[in-house]
């Protein structure tokens, strides 16, 4: 579990492909360099698509979890 | 993973295909890739002022019970096609241009066309900005 401070939480619960990783780059342009993006999703093709994503940009995919049905993506801008 | 744009040649009016393509504009512009897409006969009848927010229904493989499964995504919160795109355009590099044959067959002048819509060209331009990336007929 990350001590670090989450710098924004995405909330995409509810919502399904792509809008999950949409949200998540919208968010991402804002961030600064290290920032750290938390996003939950209920979407199952999610957790691919955020390896996926994250091995695209550069972006780096410090954690990965589910619980309850919630995926929960924690995401480092380079 | 970002230089060579995603093309799409969208040919199709019917709201699942114009999703579909919304759908893969949305990722590439996740991506950082740039998407350019042409619009053809009924891809730019749909975004025409007056149809864009009609009923523009579905293609013939649907059949009644796709009618109803897509009905339900709606029902559920599934954005509109149009809204789809509008988000990716927000998102990244989209670039919507109509095919000015298609403007000329469907007798479109640009002011029918929502402002989605950036721009008319001809498919030499479209190919010369497509350069090296995939093009995708839908």
């Amino acid at each position: 579990m990350s001590t670090e401070q989450i710098a924004q939480v995405v909330d995409a619960r509810g919502l399904s492909c792509p809008m999950p990783i949409v949200k998540t780059a919208q968010a991402v342009k804002s961030l600064a360099s290290g920032q750290l993006l938390e996003v939950l999703a209920t979407d199952p093709g999610s957790t691919k698509d955020f390896t996926a994503w994250a091995k695209a940009t550069g972006n780096e995919l410090v954690e990965q979890t589910v619980e309850g049905g919630v995926y929960r993506f924690v995401l480092r801008k380079k | 993973m970002e230089d060579e744009p995603l093309n799409i040649v969208l040919f199709s009016g019917t709201e699942d295909r114009l999703q579909a393509a919304a759908v893969m504009a949305s990722g590439a512009a996740a991506l950082g890739k740039k998407v350019n897409i042409f619009l053809q006969y009924w891809g730019l009848e749909a975004f025409r002022k007056d149809r864009i927010h009609a009923s523009l229904g579905l293609a013939p493989e649907a059949g009644e019970h796709g009618a109803v499964l897509v009905a339900e995504a709606a029902k559920a919160g599934q954005q509109p096609w149009h809204a789809t795109l509008r988000v990716a355009k927000e998102l990244g590099e989209i670039d919507i241009q109509a095919c000015s044959l298609s403007m000329d067959v469907l007798k479109i002048e640009e002011g029918d066309l929502d402002p989605l819509v950036d721009g008319v060209e001809g498919v030499t331009a479209f190919y010369l900005n497509a350069g090296d990336g995939h093009i995708l007929f839908i």
